[in-house]
């Protein structure tokens, strides 16, 4: 007896479209463009970039099952490694700020403005 | 098997996408984030891309994530305050987004109808060998161009955060 | 059979023998620092304490599960479960013996076999952060905030030379598998070296940088900032009790596990003996023969009363351990877990034993140890290596 055979065949051998990754990824960019705009909080700001970030790695990595080429996995990669450098940078502006102005609200950095 | 994956993986990742947006408090943010991520790492290894799922991993939610936590952590930051200073953001974006979604979700599924649907095996050429290979030969010199984009964010990052260095 | 129900035969019965050793691993600590110290350890439940664990098991599942006030109740809750989930599911890539045919089915003695092995174990290494990092954070407390924060940064310090000393072996294995690593590393150099890449790939420095980054990396003596006991009441989990409390014991005990595990596997060569071949069959029998022959010879003029009863009991149980090795199908699998098992044994003790014997770092010596001493000796270490493979290949 077979564990599969608790499941008809067919079952298996439905395999995903394409553009259900792809629309995967418009989702979380979607939602990433969503945080981005309406939170107020510096890091959930910045935490939303990641989740765009994310989104499109998604994308590089469909296409590139698409054309079979690991092109698209290599872009990933860089994107991962400048996200990194990025969440480096970004949080230690991030302290600076909070040092100078103790909030983290984006609301409040308006010394610049008028 | 794969739809089946695939749908519970999504399902997850837009689940705790959503629930990245809706929480007040960062650390439950972060959380969520970390939950996004993991579940694209299945995605991903669903798609052939095994290294890239490790590196996803390993990268995101094994050190930039903990950075996040780190320094929120760090600066004790409590939830946030909702503010009514973005008026235009909130009226004009939520239609904007849903037509941008919309658009989007149009033109992929129009632009890639007649494409060969996603087999889980089909596509096996996502090893760490395959793409050490690709990386050390033709992109090579976009590989050490990072290294370097790497280096100065470390010198910057610890100008920034040193502050005896003033 | 299909691959799916011998997965779920393997996970049954590696599951509860993964619990056994975890909760067994505390009695063997607790004797072994008590002998160091000249005491005797555990002693009254059951005959040397051995039933100490089960005793153990019951008084945490019976105590009270207090949650302090002003805690972050979700995350409270979910940041032990956490760090065993991320530890414990690190076992299932574990390869525990070569490939082998039982009742005709052929199979890999181990979980799961797949390419990206070691990735997955370094991934899942920096996922068991949160675990502490959130049981610290929401116990609002702040001598566990100070142990989270402690956590975390140690354990992103030390991930770095860590990965440098372990790509050393594999640049010489040529595969992320650790059960390719572990069969590139078979045989003998002159007939009586064997080849594992501690002592033919000369990795003696990466070794010792890994086993440093390892005891950081599961928060032990002489790296134990995060639950130092003098300075920060007990850490992280200063107010976890009950079952809570003991989820971060098991999950501290089975990262030991992993990482001695990858140790093994790619310095010290998996299961293949360290002796040759005709004489590496007998070398579990004589060792547990020895054994059975010492408990009987010790029952004989007994130290204390009711040794007089237990020696001869587990004297037979080594003499039965013995014979079983001896048989012609069983006795080639249990060989080959016997080293594998005999060497994280080993390296386990080994983590006992520093702890007995080292005091602990300052904070700041920790972090120098990390960037200037180890990073550098690591990456000098995969440099060396780089060109020994490139010049004269392994």
């Amino acid at each position: 007896m077979s564990l599969y055979d608790l499941f008809p065949p067919e079952f298996f051998k439905l395999s995903v479209p394409l553009a259900g990754y792809l629309i995967l990824s418009a989702i979380l960019f979607t939602i990433g463009v969503a945080t981005f705009l309406f939170r107020r909080n510096v890091i959930t700001v910045f935490m939303a970039i990641e989740l765009m970030l994310n989104a499109v790695n998604l994308t590089f990595v469909t296409f590139s099952n698409h054309f079979g080429k690991v092109d698209g996995q290599i872009f990933s990669f860089f994107v991962m490694v400048v996200a990194a450098a990025e969440a480096a940078v970004g949080l230690a502006i991030i302290l600076m700020v909070f040092r100078n102005r103790a909030t983290l609200q984006i609301d409040d950095f308006d010394t610049l403005k008028n | 098997m794969d739809l089946v994956l695939f749908l519970t993986f999504a399902l997850i990742s837009v689940a705790c996408a959503l629930n990245m947006a809706l929480q007040r408090h960062p650390v439950s943010s972060a959380l969520s984030l970390i939950g996004v991520m993991v579940s694209l790492a299945v995605l991903y290894v669903l798609l052939g891309a095994e290294f890239i799922a490790a590196a996803q991993l390993v990268v995101y939610s094994g050190a930039i994530m903990v950075l996040f936590i780190f320094v929120i952590m760090l600066l004790n930051a409590g939830a946030e305050r909702l503010t009514k200073k973005a008026g235009t953001a909130h009226f004009l974006g939520f239609p904007l987004l849903v037509i941008l979604l919309a658009l989007s979700s149009w033109v992929i599924t129009n632009a890639t109808s007649a494409a060969k649907p996603v087999k889980f095996g089909a596509f096996t050429g996502g090893g760490p060998r395959e793409v050490g290979w690709e990386l050390f030969t033709r992109y090579v010199l976009p590989f050490e161009v990072t290294s370097i984009l790497i280096l100065i964010a470390i010198a910057g990052a610890y100008r920034l955060a040193n502050k005896e260095m003033e | 059979m299909d691959y799916l129900l011998v997965s779920i035969i393997k996970t049954l019965i590696i599951a509860p023998l993964l619990l056994a050793t975890l909760a067994y691993i505390v009695w063997v600590e607790r004797k072994v620092i008590a002998h160091v110290q000249l005491r005797v350890g555990p002693y009254f439940v059951g005959p040397h304490g051995l039933l100490q664990p089960i005793a153990d098991a019951i008084k945490l599942l019976t105590k009270e599960d207090f949650i302090p006030s002003g805690v972050n109740h979700f995350f409270y809750w979910a940041a032990p479960w956490m760090g065993l989930m991320f530890s414990v599911t690190g076992i299932a890539v574990i390869p525990l013996g070569p490939q082998v045919e039982i009742l005709g089915v052929k199979t890999n003695l181990g979980l799961a076999d797949i390419n990206i092995g070691l990735l997955w174990i370094l991934g899942l290494a920096g996922m068991g952060v949160y675990g502490i990092a959130l049981a610290g954070w929401s116990s609002n407390n702040k001598y566990a905030l100070l142990g989270a924060m402690r956590s975390s940064a140690q354990m992103i310090s030390y991930e770095l030379p860590m990965a440098l000393a372990l790509a050393a072996p594999l640049l010489m294995s040529n595969s992320l598998n650790l059960r390719e690593v572990i069969n590139t590393q078979s045989g003998f150099v002159f007939g009586f070296v064997p080849n594992w890449n501690l002592f033919t790939g000369f990795q003696i420095v990466g070794f010792v940088v890994y086993m440093i980054c390892a005891f950081a990396e599961t928060n032990r003596i002489p790296f134990d900032l995060p639950e130092a006991e003098n300075e920060l009441v007990a850490g992280f989990h200063s107010e976890y009790s009950s079952m809570k409390f003991a989820a971060f014991f098991m999950a501290e005990y089975c990262n030991m596990i992993i990482v001695c595990s990858v140790a093994t596997a790619l310095y010290l060569g998996g299961w293949n003996p360290i002796v040759p071949e005709p004489i590496a069959q007998f070398v579990p029998t004589i060792l547990f023969g020895g054994a059975a022959a010492l408990l009987f010879f010790h029952a004989m003029n007994p130290g204390r009363p009711t040794d007089r009863f237990s020696f001869p009991v587990f004297g037979v149980i080594m003499a039965g351990l013995a014979l079983l090795f001896l048989i012609p199908v069983i006795g080639p699998i249990l060989n080959s877990l016997f080293w594998f098992l005999g060497k994280v044994g080993f390296l386990l003790f080994f983590f006992i034993w520093v702890r007995a014997t080292l005091p602990r770092f300052r904070y700041d010596q920790l972090m120098k140890i990390a960037w200037l001493f180890l990073f550098p000796v690591a990456l000098a270490n995969l440099l060396l290596t780089a060109f020994g493979v490139t010049f004269f290949q392994k």
